[in-house]
């Protein structure tokens, strides 16, 4: 705790979280200025206060909370495909080395490969549906957990190894209590990167394909240049994000609590 | 058995090579050695005599060598339940407290979660880090982590414990205060114990036998006794016994180190050693 905040009894979080949004309120209000004096051009960018007006607009009229849910649990069942394929298959390709160095490239390629734009194959194989877009979600964000799952297990300290060796551990015990522990900080790495393709991808094959969801409402009200009201919607995408961050950050805390 | 006599532990012939592009390096020569039950013994060696190659083979976790290592008669074909190895690397668990990381040997062993805490405290406090039970390593010092690591091998209450260089990464005094831990646990537990080192202060300070092994490849140059008292502490390395042992094996070592230091100087001039 810094001098300042201590001798005010604040907390270093509290103080992060109000700089934080102070940040941000400040930015908004140069945005704002900057709008009104003409320096960025109104019809490119919406004026922030004009933002907040169409908050109540888009939750009332536009059926938010419907969409909010439905891309939730897109993203829900997409994550939890991500977490269990990608440390499952980062698992075994550590297990099967021959595999790994056989794969481990195209993986790579994968993962900054831009897979939105193959949602027309999606379309085909899933149908236009919500599988499409879970499967578009799962496709973007599981190479960089599979890689992520990998890269922690390879890297274990040999050191940890050897006292799992020197205490006579059978291999199951020393990978749930010395490799899969060690490599826990790069999974989550990887499950954070994961998260965000995933979320990147669903909400934009909503919006390409028009099927529902924030993204599709993104789409809508882009179509008709109601620019303060896709602002708007853009914010519900971002607490879609910030819900599955904290989510992860909770995870990550009972997984590893002195992180 | 050759020249490796009776005692807990006998390192009895043991030669080891490794493969090198230049051909077969010997890094261990017929090095015989025993210790006795309760008995403190230091092998000290200049940089790339084999030392830490010889602390694998004795904790069985490196095979492919000549010779044999028995511990109380059994012969050692792996990691064995009788040896405690206690890593030269900070080896604490960063994502365990200290009371689950030395608790960790008795739950491997099924021991219920309340038992298990309660004689991880004893060896806690054995080192000395009461009151840190719940702290993580990320939270202390390297010399309390090094003493976690020590605790969580004699949770584990070996016959034999097995050091390398545990001290190496910490500083003089630290070491030193440390080495006295060390003592005042060998003195309570009579416990039989192996170090690794190339500090002869350390060496001298901890053993009651001090085994001088040659530079590449790594044979027994000599044994020598260390009759100082017991029980002992740091205090004692300002005796003049202790100098003498020091100088002693120093002059020991010194033809070793140097011989070690020249090789090291032809490799990076792009020569073979």
């Amino acid at each position: 705790m810094s001098a300042v905040s201590a001798r005010r009894g604040i907390s270093e979080g509290t103080l992060a979280f109000f700089l934080g949004f102070g940040a941000l309120v400040i930015f908004l209000l140069a945005v704002e200025g900057l709008i009104r004096a003409g320096l960025i051009n109104r019809h490119i960018v919406p004026m922030p206060s004009q933002v907040f007006g169409a908050f109540e607009r888009v939750v009332l009229e536009e059926d938010v909370a419907g969409r909010f849910r439905l891309t939730f649990i897109e993203a829900l069942a997409s994550g939890a495909m991500i977490a269990v394929v990608g440390i499952g298959s980062g698992m075994l390709l550590y297990r099967f080395e021959l595999w790994r160095r056989a794969t481990e490239t195209w993986i790579a390629a994968l993962a900054s490969a831009p897979t939105v734009l193959m949602y027309p194959l999606f379309l085909v194989i899933f149908g236009r549906n919500a599988w499409t877009i879970i499967m578009m979600g799962f496709a973007a964000g599981v190479p960089a957990v599979t890689l992520k799952t990998i890269e922690g297990l390879v890297g274990t300290r040999r050191v940890f190894i050897n006292v799992g060796r020197a205490f006579n551990l059978t291999p199951a015990q020393q990978f749930t209590k010395i490799l899969l522990p060690a490599a826990l900080p790069s999974i989550f790495v990887g499950l954070r990167l994961g998260l965000i393709f995933m979320l990147i991808n669903i909400v934009g094959v909503e919006f390409l394909i028009n099927f529902g969801g924030l993204g599709q409402l993104i789409n809508d009200l882009a179509e008709r240049y109601d620019l303060p009201g896709t602002y708007a919607t853009i914010f519900f995408v971002v607490l879609v994000s910030v819900c599955f961050f904290v989510l992860t950050e909770r995870v990550e805390r009972w997984l590893r609590p002195g992180a | 058995m050759t020249n490796a006599g009776t005692g807990i532990l006998i390192v009895d012939d043991i030669v080891k090579q490794f493969a090198t592009p230049d051909g077969a390096v010997t890094a261990i020569d017929h090095i015989s050695l025993s210790v006795k039950q309760g008995e403190f013994l230091a092998v000290i060696g200049p940089s790339g005599c084999g030392k830490s190659t010889l602390f694998n083979i004795v904790g069985g976790l490196v095979d492919g060598y000549g010779g044999k290592v028995t511990v109380a008669g059994d012969t050692v074909t792996g990691p064995h339940p009788s040896i405690g190895m206690v890593f030269q690397e900070d080896s604490a668990f960063p994502w365990r407290t200290v009371i689950d990381n030395v608790a960790f040997p008795l739950e491997l062993k099924g021991i219920a979660k309340r038992e298990r805490y309660a004689r991880a405290q004893h060896f806690i406090s054995m080192v000395g880090l009461d009151g840190f039970e719940k702290r993580y390593p990320s939270e202390l010092s390297g010399g309390m982590r090094q003493r976690v690591a020590i605790a969580r091998t004699l949770a584990s209450e070996p016959k034999i414990l097995l050091m390398d260089e545990p001290f190496a990464a910490l500083d003089e005094q630290t070491r030193l205060l440390l080495g006295d831990k060390v003592l005042q646990i060998q003195q309570q537990l009579r416990q039989t114990t192996l170090i690794i080192t190339h500090n002869i202060t350390e060496a001298v300070q901890l053993a009651d036998r001090v085994l001088v092994m040659t530079y590449r490849p790594g044979k027994v140059k000599r044994v020598i006794d260390i009759d100082l008292p017991r029980p002992r502490s740091s205090e004692i390395v300002s005796s003049e016994a202790f100098g003498r042992y020091v100088a002693q094996i120093w002059a020991d070592l010194r033809e070793e180190a140097s011989r070690g230091m020249q090789d090291d100087e032809k490799l990076r001039a792009g020569g073979r050693p």
